[in-house]
C-alpha cells in the first residue's frame, strides 16, 4: 500500500515536471556536475591513497635506506697516480658494522655493492647491474622467486660463485634455456644460475606457467662475499669517454627496524654516526615512511580543496534546484489551491513538490555518476594520475544528492504547502 | 425530518487585516436538508463568497457552529478539513480550475488520490463519470484541448468523483455563453433530481429561478430566505429523501 502511494506520487512528480522539461533538464545539470566533481574527486583521491600505500609497502615504512654518493670531481681526495685517480667515497664496511651495534630495535642490515658489468652466455652479452648482497635482500626488496632460488646463507659462506637473475635477463639472456643451472659469466669471472627473481608487485603468482615470461628486472644477484673474494672494493666506472677507478665498500646499505616506531628515532642516530665517519655528504640517506607522511599530508590538503570545490558545486546545484522549485511553486498556486480544495493536506503538498525535487536531484545524482565513472577513467587515460571507483564514492554521491533534494526541496515544498487555500484558488 | 446536511448557527466571519476589522458574515444562521438545491445571492461583498468558502471547509468560523451531515466540523485541524473536502464536498468552479498537465480523466480521479482509492477502482470510476457527462472520447485530452463547457462538465464529473454529501458550485455558468451555460444547469438539474444536494452561487436571477430555494445575503447576514422552485422540483426531492 505504501509503496504503490510512493509510486504514484512519483509518477506524478515526473509528470509535473515533464511540463517545464528544458527548466528542469537545466536544473538537473547542475547536479550532475556537482555529483560528478564528487565521484571524480573521491576516486582521485583514493587512486593517490592506493599509491601511497603502495609505495609504503615497496619501499617498506620499516626502512631507512642509505646509498653511496659519488660528489663533483674537485671535492674528491683520494690517492692520485700518474695515469688515473682513484675516487674513494661512499659507505663503509665500519658504517654498517657500527649500524648493527647502536642502532635501537634494528631487525636486520642489508649492505650491497652495485656494479656494472658485461653478463655473457654463450654468444650473447648485455651490459647490467651487479648487486653483490646478502641472501635476506630478497625478502627486504620484495623479490618474488619465480624459479629456483635466491642466494643462500650458505652460498654467502662459502663465497660460492651463484647467482640469482633478474626475469628479463632471463629471457634476454637464455631466451630458450632454463638458465637454472647454466653458468654465466660476469665480467671476467664464471658463476652458476640458481634462480630468476621478479618484483613481487608486478608480477602476479603463477601455477604451471614458466614464471620468467613477466617482470621487468635485469639485475644479477651475487652473495656479497662471493663478490668481495674475487673483484675487491676496486673497479673501474666507463663513462663520458673516459675511464675512473674507484673504490666504494658499499653501495647502499637497508636497515630494516622491528617496528614503524622506530624508525624516526634510528634515523636520528644513523645519521649520527654518519656525520661522525663522514667529513663529507658522499652518501644518500631516505626514510621512506617520512617520505610518506609527507606524501600524506599533501594528499590531505589535495583532498581538501578537492572536496571543498565539488561541495560548492553541490551547492550550487542546491540553489539551482531551490531556485527553479520556488519558481515552479509560486507559477502553480492555483494548482495547490485547487488540490487543496479537493483534498489533499499540507503533507500531500508537501510530499509532491518534494518528492519532485528528489526526482531532479536523485536522476541528476545517477546522470552525475555515469560521468564521475568516466571522468576518472579519462583522467587516468590521458594522464598517468591514478584513480580508484569505490562503492563508497557511488554510495556518498547517491546520499549526497538525495540530501542536497531534501535540504533544497523542504523550504519550496513547505512554502507551497503552508499557502491558504482559498488565496491560492483566486491566483491567476 | 431527516438531519440538514449543513446546518449553519450563528455563525460569524471577521477578517482582521492591518488592525482593520471587516465582518464578512454576520450571524448567519441555515440549515439546507438532503436533496435541496439551493441558491445564494447577493450583491458582490455581500459574504457570498466567505459563505461558499466556509460551508466548504475552506475557511474557519470566527464564531457559532458549522455542522456537515450532523458532524460538528467547526474545530477540526486543517489535515481533518482535508479529509472532509475530499469524502464529503464536491466543488464546481466559475473558472472550472483543471490542472493543466493532467488528462480529463486524471482530472476527475484527482480527489480520489488524496483517499488512497485504489489506482484502478479510481480509474474505472472516472472513466464511468466521463462517460456519463458526454466525455466519452475526450478522456485523455488535456483541459486546454476542451471547450469551456467541456471543461467544465469535466469538473463537474471531478466533483462527483468521491460521491460528495454536498455539491458547491461557485457561478458555475460565469465564463459560459447562455446556451453552453443552459447545458451545464441542465446538468447540474439532473443530479439535483437524482437526490444530490446542491448549493449554488449566482448573481443570475434566471439561474436562481432553476434552484427551489434563494438566500440572499446583504452586509454578511441574511436578508432573506424563500422556497422559489416549483413544486415538481420539491416534490422530486422529498421522493429522493424518502427513498433514502
Amino acid at each position: 500500500m505504501k509503496i504503490v502511494r510512493i509510486e504514484r506520487v512519483v509518477r506524478m512528480a515526473v509528470k509535473n515536471l515533464a511540463q517545464y522539461k528544458m527548466r528542469a533538464g537545466l536544473t538537473v545539470l547542475g547536479i550532475i556536475f556537482g555529483v560528478c566533481s564528487v565521484v571524480a574527486m573521491l576516486s582521485v583521491g583514493e587512486g593517490a591513497s592506493r599509491e601511497i600505500q603502495e609505495q609504503l609497502q615497496q619501499q617498506g615504512s620499516r626502512n631507512i635506506w642509505l646509498a653511496s654518493e659519488k660528489l663533483p670531481e674537485e671535492q674528491l681526495s683520494g690517492g692520485q697516480t700518474n695515469s688515473s685517480r682513484i675516487a674513494i667515497y661512499g659507505l663503509t664496511y665500519d658504517d654498517a658494522n657500527r649500524f648493527s651495534r647502536i642502532v635501537p630495535n634494528l631487525e636486520s642490515l642489508t649492505p650491497s655493492k652495485k656494479v656494472r658489468f658485461d653478463v655473457r652466455f654463450q654468444d650473447r652479452s648485455k651490459e647490467t647491474e651487479i648487486v653483490a648482497t646478502t641472501p635476506w635482500c630478497a625478502e627486504i626488496k620484495n623479490l618474488r622467486v619465480l624459479a629456483g632460488r635466491f642466494i643462500s646463507p650458505r652460498d654467502m659462506e662459502e663465497g660460492a660463485p651463484v647467482c640469482a637473475i633478474g626475469a628479463r635477463l632471463a629471457r634476454t639472456l637464455f631466451a630458450a634455456y632454463d638458465p637454472i643451472g647454466k653458468n654465466m659469466k660476469v665480467g671476467n669471472d664464471v658463476y652458476r644460475v640458481v634462480g630468476v627473481v621478479a618484483d613481487k608487485f608486478s608480477t602476479p603468482e603463477f601455477e604451471n606457467k614458466p614464471p620468467w615470461f613477466v617482470g621487468d628486472e635485469e639485475q644479477v644477484y651475487i652473495p656479497l662475499k662471493t663478490y668481495v673474494q674475487r673483484n675487491g672494493d676496486m673497479f673501474v666506472r666507463f663513462g663520458g669517454g673516459a675511464s675512473t677507478m674507484e673504490k666504494v665498500e658499499l653501495h647502499e646499505v637497508i636497515l630494516t627496524l622491528r617496528e614503524q616506531d622506530h624508525v624516526m628515532q634510528a634515523a636520528e642516530v644513523v645519521r649520527n654516526v654518519l656525520r661522525g665517519n663522514h667529513s663529507r655528504e658522499d652518501y644518500q640517506i631516505k626514510v621512506p615512511l617520512q617520505l610518506i607522511r609527507q606524501m600524506q599530508a599533501t594528499r590531505r590538503l589535495f583532498n581538501i580543496v578537492l572536496g571543498s570545490i565539488a561541495a560548492i558545486s553541490l551547492i550550487v546545484g542546491g540553489i539551482g534546484i531551490m531556485n527553479i522549485m520556488l519558481a515552479t511553486v509560486s507559477e502553480r498556486t492555483r494548482e495547490i489551491g485547487i488540490r487543496r480544495a479537493l483534498g489533499a493536506r499540507r503533507r500531500d503538498i508537501v510530499a509532491q513538490f518534494l518528492v519532485e525535487t528528489l526526482v531532479l536531484s536523485i536522476s541528476g545524482g545517477l546522470i552525475g555518476l555515469l560521468g564521475g565513472v568516466i571522468i576518472p577513467k579519462t583522467i587516468t587515460f590521458l594522464t598517468d594520475v591514478r584513480t580508484v571507483l569505490t562503492p563508497l564514492s557511488f554510495i556518498i554521491a547517491f546520499g549526497v544528492s538525495v540530501a542536497v533534494g531534501i535540504v533544497f526541496g523542504l523550504y519550496p515544498a513547505r512554502r507551497a504547502a503552508l499557502m491558504d487555500p482559498i488565496e491560492a484558488l483566486r491566483h491567476e | 425530518m431527516t438531519a440538514p446536511i449543513v446546518e449553519l448557527r450563528n455563525v460569524w466571519k471577521v477578517y482582521a487585516t492591518e488592525g482593520l476589522e471587516v465582518t464578512a458574515l454576520r450571524d448567519v444562521s441555515l440549515a439546507i436538508g438532503e436533496g435541496e438545491y439551493a441558491v445564494i445571492m447577493g450583491a458582490s461583498g455581500s459574504g457570498k463568497s466567505t459563505l461558499l468558502n466556509v460551508l466548504g471547509c475552506l475557511d474557519r468560523l470566527s464564531r457559532g457552529r458549522y455542522l456537515l451531515g450532523g458532524q460538528d466540523v467547526s474545530d477540526l485541524d486543517d489535515d481533518m478539513l482535508s479529509a472532509l473536502r475530499s469524502r464529503k464536498l464536491g466543488f464546481i468552479f466559475q473558472s472550472y480550475n483543471l490542472i493543466p498537465q493532467l488528462n480529463v480523466l486524471e482530472n476527475i480521479e484527482a480527489p480520489l488520490y488524496y483517499q488512497d482509492v485504489p489506482e484502478r477502482d479510481a480509474r474505472r470510476r472516472a472513466a464511468d463519470l466521463a462517460e456519463r457527462l458526454g466525455l466519452g472520447d475526450r478522456i485523455y485530452h488535456k483541459p486546454a484541448q476542451l471547450s469551456g463547457g467541456q471543461q467544465q462538465r469535466v469538473a463537474i464529473a471531478r466533483s462527483l468523483a468521491s460521491a460528495p454529501l454536498l455539491l458547491l458550485a461557485d457561478e458555475p455558468t460565469g465564463n459560459l455563453d447562455s446556451k453552453t451555460g443552459e447545458e451545464i444547469l441542465r446538468i447540474i438539474d439532473e443530479l439535483n433530481a437524482e437526490g444530490r444536494t446542491i448549493i449554488m452561487v449566482t448573481h443570475d436571477d434566471a439561474v436562481a429561478h432553476r434552484a427551489h430555494r434563494v438566500v440572499r445575503l446583504l452586509d454578511g447576514g441574511i436578508q432573506s430566505d424563500e422556497y422559489t422552485g416549483s413544486p415538481g422540483s420539491l416534490e422530486l426531492a422529498s421522493a429522493a429523501n424518502a427513498r433514502k
